[in-house]
């Protein structure tokens, strides 16, 4: 029987090697959130420049490898699902003082359910959250993939200007608008 | 071009970011409040494996049969302002949603159904800065 987490020195070498492998396979930048632009290209390009290019000749490989991240993410919780995240109780303490009861599975079912999208703190996470990292990542030029981890290793200002702007984003986001949402 | 290796790549991609939790907004809580070295040994992990198999691409003068060297496109810099305003932007709402693009295809998967309406969403954000791109300062 398999222990969860799998271990940080596991799980971060093998993606860092993603950025490696596209360039050997065909000297593609990994970067995930590129996607999104490619699927706005495809759905609803309206004559819209930024979404004027030829999605299917540039993004294939990209939307390959993001369904191939479906099918995998389907097969580990089918086979081996973290059913609960043991994160340190000092996290647990604090999401309990914020009112979320339940924190079992990967997401707070609380938060993340059909039936919390009318309520604020579900709308806000999904459907504002969804829109700002859509938007964001867009705005950016790249997300985590894209910036935090190739952009840093290969060293790009561009990609710790984005990283400095991630993680401000995201403090603000964890210590001030959360614990509004919550209470 | 074959796209069965991409799409192997992205399956080992969601095993991963599943079974090491990446995937979680409580562990995305955890790293925002500096409460474990999880995530940050992930990322930080991630980063050197990169960097260091960059290196070694470069030192071996890796190229395209038609003689590109294997290498990242450089990001242009300009003023910097789409980096820092768009990276913010997005950090809001990776703490909000707990999950960045990979892992919310990834969280629908894994027994997170209501994620697509945060990928819907993301979709509406893509295409609203398309739309207001001309307008923005970068």
């Amino acid at each position: 029987m398999f222990t969860h987490p799998l271990p940080w020195y596991v799980a971060g070498p093998l993606i860092g090697l993603m950025v490696p492998a596209m360039l050997l396979l065909g000297n593609k930048p990994f970067g995930i959130s590129s996607n999104l632009r490619h699927l706005c290209a495809a759905l609803a390009p309206c004559r819209i420049e930024f979404f004027s290019h030829d999605w299917k000749r540039l993004g294939s490989w990209n939307l390959t490898f993001l369904l191939g991240i479906f099918v995998g993410a389907v097969t580990a919780s089918r086979f081996a699902p973290p059913l609960i995240v043991a994160v340190s109780p000092q996290t647990m303490t604090a999401l309990h003082q914020l009112g979320l009861h339940d924190l079992t599975g990967l997401a707070p079912r609380e938060i993340f359910g059909w039936a919390s999208l009318l309520t604020i703190q579900g709308f806000a996470s999904m459907v504002v959250g969804g829109f700002l990292v859509g938007f964001g990542a867009a705005y950016a030029g790249g997300c985590t993939s894209g910036h935090a981890i190739a952009g840093l290793a290969d060293r790009q200002p561009a990609s710790l200007l984005a990283v400095g702007g991630f993680f401000a984003g995201g403090l603000a986001g964890t210590h001030f608008v959360l614990p509004l949402l919550l209470r | 071009m074959a796209l069965l290796p991409y799409f192997l790549l992205g399956g080992l991609f969601g095993v991963v970011v599943v079974e090491a939790e990446v995937v979680s907004w409580f562990r995305i809580q955890e790293m925002f409040r500096f409460d474990a070295f999880h995530m940050y040994g992930v990322i930080a992990s991630a980063v050197m494996t990169a960097a260091i198999s960059l290196l070694v691409i470069k030192r071996a003068g890796l190229r395209e049969a038609d003689g590109t060297p294997l290498s990242l496109a450089p990001k242009t810099l300009d003023t910097g302002v789409r980096y820092v305003a768009g990276g913010a932007i997005f950090g809001l709402g990776w703490a909000l949603t707990g999950a960045c693009p990979g892992p919310l295809v990834a969280l629908v998967g894994a027994g997170v159904p209501a994620m697509l309406v945060a990928i819907v969403s993301a979709l509406g954000g893509t295409w609203t800065y398309g739309r207001l791109r001309p307008r923005l300062p970068h």
